[in-house]
C-alpha cells in the first residue's frame, strides 16, 4: 500500500466512526430523556419501559456499527491497496 | 508475563483449501465445538423429563418460554408454531456464540494464523444467517398467502414499490452488518484495553461485552421473527 493510500485510510476510517457517533449519540440521547420522563411519570411501567428503551438503544447503536464496520475494511482489508 | 488473551488478528484466519474453496477453518472450529457443548447441554436437559422441572429442565422451560413469547408477539397467534423453532435456533445458536466466543479463553490454544473467537466475528457466519432469515420469510409470506403475498409489495400505493424492493436487500444487510459488527467491536475493544492496560480495567469492559452479546442475540432473534411477521400478516 502506499503512504497516500494508508493515510487517506486511516482519515477516513476516523471520520466514518466519529461522524456516524453524532446521530446515535443524540438519538440514544433523546430516547433516554423520554424513558427517564415515562419512568418518573409511571413508575410502575419501569420492567417495560427498560426492555424497550435497551432494544431501541442496540437499533440505534448499529447505525454507528455500520460506521465501523467501513472503519474495520479500510483498516484490515482495504479494497485499494 | 500473563499469557494473551485477545490480540488483534482481525485480517487473518486459518484456511483450509477444499477443491477451489477456501474456508475459515477457525469459524468451523468454535462453532462445531459450540454447537456441540449446545447440543449436550439441552439433551441432558431433556433426557429425564419430570413432571415438576428442576435444575436444567427448569432452566429450558424457561428458554423456551422466552423464544415462545417472542415469536408470538412478533409472528401473531396463528402461525407462530410453525416459526419457533427456527426463531428459538437462531437465538440460540447467535448466544452460545456470542457468549462462547467471550468466555471461553480460545486464545490459549494455539494456532498457525487466525486465532479463535466467536463464529458470528466472522462476516460469513453472519451473512449465511441473515440469508436464512430472507429465504424464510419469503417461504412464510408465499405458503401462507400464495401469490397475494406481493400485495405487501404494493400495500398502501404502489409508489412503495422501489422501496419495498429495495427493503429485501437491506433486510440481509443490517441484519448481518450489525452483529457482525456488534460482536467484533466488542473483541477489539477488549483487545485493545487488554493490550494497554492487562490488569483488572477490561474486565468492566468484558462485562459490558457480555450484555450487548445477549442482546445482539436477541434482537437477531426479534427481527428475524418480526420479518417473518411482516410477510405473514393479512393486510384488510
Amino acid at each position: 500500500m502506499d503512504s497516500i493510500t494508508s493515510a487517506a485510510s486511516v482519515v477516513a476510517a476516523g471520520l466514518a466512526v466519529g461522524l456516524g457517533a453524532i446521530g446515535p449519540g443524540l438519538g440514544q440521547g433523546n430516547a433516554a430523556q423520554g424513558a427517564v420522563e415515562g419512568i418518573a411519570r409511571q413508575p410502575e411501567a419501569e420492567g417495560k419501559i427498560r426492555g424497550t428503551l435497551l432494544l431501541s438503544f442496540a437499533f440505534m447503536e448499529s447505525l454507528t456499527i455500520y460506521g465501523l464496520v467501513v472503519a474495520l475494511v479500510l483498516l484490515f482489508a482495504n479494497p485499494f491497496s | 508475563m500473563l499469557p494473551n488473551f485477545a490480540a488483534l488478528e482481525v485480517g487473518q484466519h486459518l484456511y483450509w483449501q477444499i477443491g477451489n474453496i477456501r474456508l475459515h477453518g477457525q469459524v468451523f472450529l468454535t462453532s462445531w465445538i459450540l454447537l456441540g457443548a449446545l447440543l449436550v447441554f439441552i439433551s441432558l436437559g431433556t433426557k429425564k423429563m419430570e413432571n415438576d422441572p428442576k435444575g436444567l429442565q427448569n432452566l429450558l422451560e424457561f428458554l423456551w418460554d422466552y423464544i415462545r413469547d417472542l415469536a408470538r408477539t412478533q409472528i401473531g397467534e396463528k402461525v407462530y408454531r410453525d416459526w419457533m423453532p427456527f426463531i428459538g435456533t437462531l437465538f440460540l445458536f447467535v448466544f452460545v456464540s456470542n457468549w462462547g466466543g467471550a468466555l471461553i479463553p480460545w486464545r490459549l490454544i494455539k494456532l498457525p494464523s487466525g486465532e479463535l473467537g466467536a463464529p458470528t466475528a466472522d462476516i460469513n457466519t453472519t451473512i449465511a444467517l441473515a440469508l436464512l432469515v430472507s429465504l424464510s420469510y419469503f417461504y412464510a409470506g408465499l405458503s401462507n398467502k400464495g401469490w397475494r403475498y406481493f400485495e405487501y409489495y404494493v400495500h398502501p400505493t404502489p409508489i412503495m414499490l422501489p422501496f419495498k424492493i429495495l427493503e429485501d436487500f437491506t433486510k440481509p444487510l443490517s441484519l448481518s452488518f450489525r452483529l457482525f459488527g456488534n460482536i467484533l467491536a466488542d473483541e477489539l475493544v477488549v483487545g485493545v484495553l487488554v493490550f494497554l492496560v492487562p490488569l483488572i480495567l477490561p474486565i468492566p469492559v468484558m462485562f459490558l461485552g457480555l450484555f450487548t452479546s445477549a442482546i445482539q442475540a436477541l434482537i437477531f432473534a426479534t427481527l428475524a421473527a418480526y420479518y417473518i411477521g411482516e410477510a405473514v400478516e393479512e393486510h384488510h
